[in-house]
């Protein structure tokens, strides 16, 4: 029976065996992973690595391929459409462009979980947001449309969205892309304040190694389609496994190759654009021969001077 | 004999397109259905949604309204004139307006004003992840922002159709009283005498709620379906016009035979 009190003896988030992807293509395989309560734990890898996949698989928007995620010690294939719901009112996710409503302000966007989900009196649910974009430097931001806002603030609105509920778990996609080094590193105190204050456990979906390093419990770095490295950000600091080396320090040479694989429908392409490209100069050259033969012929309205 | 092979194959493509795609409008029409108690739970996402389809929309409305009014005032005098039945100009501007062209035009400019608007704005939440990032959150995106748009759609159209016809009115009457010289009495009664508030205003009433359902229905259907890029939504919003005009059209032609038929 799954547990949904706070503070439950479950992990917030566990994967095990997980092979994710889309159709028959897989992404990731073999991932598994745990996230405790008041764990901030950062997983990483380079992009279109899947990490993005993982995330939507932690929040029920994509089911596994093969085994078993659970929120809450809920296994999400299993649970209805209600139970996923009441699942995911105790986590919040912070989406990588930030998602912002554009028809709502700021202060309606940060509001409006709290507007959906509760019944507090509009005097708390003022001070509760105003509270939120506090924390994240934007109280006096509240009144200002979307529209008006820069990418960078976007972000940090939509953090102070994704926490205003203060859930149990938080999913952060890419908390850092886009932020100056200043609000980069509000933005990682933030996540670490939050996580103690609130005892939650925070995902971050990251490749940005320095500020992660400096928050983070746990690391699991993803690669080549699986989970290539799982540890303290120390022990990974320490790693000689030559994947973890070349991205810790981003390298240019390692077992990361640079150039995207070749694929079947790839050579298919390139088979096309090629029989393609033949025909184009097989044309080009019947029509040179035969302006040839034309230029050799005498012109069909003799001349007449 | 490849080409008959390749003819039977698009023809066979095009109604399996075809059922499927019927079925998937009556699925999503049954989903917002299921999903309306929110416009009696929350009154005040649709009062604002009729606000801002059918306040925005209420220029063109008004202005096309008198224009369509001064050309009915002249065209019809020109008419009636050869009769010497003048006096009915009123009668047939009236007519004119609550039967037809009200409910009709005013859905068209509805179709072309509010429905790219509502599709474009739907495509574009999806485009920047605004529906999944709702998902996320446990709010249904298809109750909470399709619904209330569905039901101000339904509530402004007919309001906006009334304000058609009846600025319309006032167009015919400038023309043919004011600047021709109709009698202004014979002009009003005869329109008082001749409009019958249910097989003409009622029935008109009727046909701008039901315009005002397909219309808005093909907008957030538009949207809802549109692909997450540039190109998608600018394709769904002009499919928006296409396909709403055109059901406006059809369903006027088959509402007007029910309706005004012995």
């Amino acid at each position: 029976m799954p547990d949904h009190t706070p503070n439950s003896p479950h992990p917030a988030l566990s994967l095990d065996t997980v092979a994710l992807g889309y159709g028959e293509f897989t992404v990731l395989q073999d991932i598994t992973m745990t996230v405790q309560p008041g764990q901030v734990v950062a997983i990483m890898g380079g992009s279109g690595s899947g990490k993005t996949t993982l995330l939507r698989a932690a929040t029920g928007q994509l089911q596994p391929q093969r085994g078993q995620v659970h929120a809450f010690g809920t296994d999400l294939s299993q649970v209805d459409h209600a139970g996923l719901q009441a699942l995911r009112k105790r986590m919040g996710v912070l989406f990588q462009q930030g998602a912002l409503f554009t028809d709502l302000n700021v202060f309606e966007n940060v509001a409006f979980p709290l507007r959906e989900h509760t019944r507090l009196p509009e005097a708390e649910i003022v001070a509760r947001v105003l509270d939120k974009l506090d924390a994240v430097g934007l109280r006096a931001a509240a009144h200002l449309r979307v529209a008006e806002i820069s990418g960078g603030m976007s972000r940090r609105v939509a953090l102070a969205r994704a926490v205003v509920l203060e859930p149990e778990l938080i999913l952060y996609d890419e908390p850092f892309a886009g932020l100056d080094p200043i609000s980069m590193g509000i933005t990682a105190r933030l996540i670490r304040d939050l996580s103690d204050r609130l005892h939650c456990a925070s995902v971050l979906i990251t490749h940005d190694v320095q500020e992660s390093f400096a928050i983070a419990d746990q690391v699991y770095l993803v690669g080549q389609g699986r989970l290539v490295c799982a540890g303290s950000p120390q022990s990974l600091t320490e790693s000689q496994d030559p994947y973890v080396k070349q991205f810790l320090r981003g390298e240019p040479d390692g077992p990361v190759a640079f150039q995207y694989p070749d694929t079947p429908a790839f050579q298919a392409w390139l088979a096309k654009q090629a029989k393609a490209s033949n025909a184009a100069a097989g044309s080009a050259v019947s029509r040179e021969n035969a302006g040839k033969s034309d230029a050799a012929r005498p012109p069909q309205g003799g001349q007449k001077s | 004999m490849s080409g008959l092979i390749q003819a039977i194959s698009a023809l066979g493509h095009w109604v399996r397109d075809s059922i499927s795609g019927i079925g998937g409008f009556t699925r999503f029409v049954s989903s917002l259905v299921a999903r309306s108690g929110i416009a009696l739970s929350r009154p005040r996402l649709v009062s604002q949604q009729v606000h801002f389809i059918g306040n925005y929309s209420l220029l063109i409305i008004v202005v096309s309204g008198l224009f369509v009014g001064f050309v009915l005032g002249l065209q019809g005098y020109y008419t009636l004139n050869r009769y010497g039945s003048e006096e009915a100009l009123g009668l047939l501007v009236a007519l004119s307006l609550v039967r037809e062209l009200g409910p009709v035009v005013t859905a068209l400019l509805f179709a072309g004003r509010a429905g790219t608007s509502l599709t474009a704005e739907i495509g574009l939440m999806k485009a920047g992840e605004q529906l999944a990032a709702m998902e996320v959150m446990a709010v249904d995106p298809m109750r909470r922002v399709l619904v209330p748009r569905l039901w101000g759609g339904i509530i402004a159209m007919p309001v906006l159709a009334a304000v058609f016809s009846m600025v319309g009115i006032l167009g015919g009457w400038v023309v043919g009283v004011l600047l021709i010289g109709v009698d202004a009495g014979a002009f009003w009664s005869q329109m008082q005498n001749g409009v019958d508030v249910w097989n003409d205003v009622a029935n008109g009433v009727l046909k701008s709620v039901v315009f005002g359902v397909t219309v808005t229905l093909v907008a957030l259907y538009e949207g809802w379906f549109a692909r997450a890029t540039p190109e998608g939504v600018a394709r769904a919003t002009t499919r928006t016009v296409v396909v709403g005009s055109l059901a406006v059209l059809g369903l006027d032609f088959l509402l007007t035979a029910l309706m005004f038929g012995n």
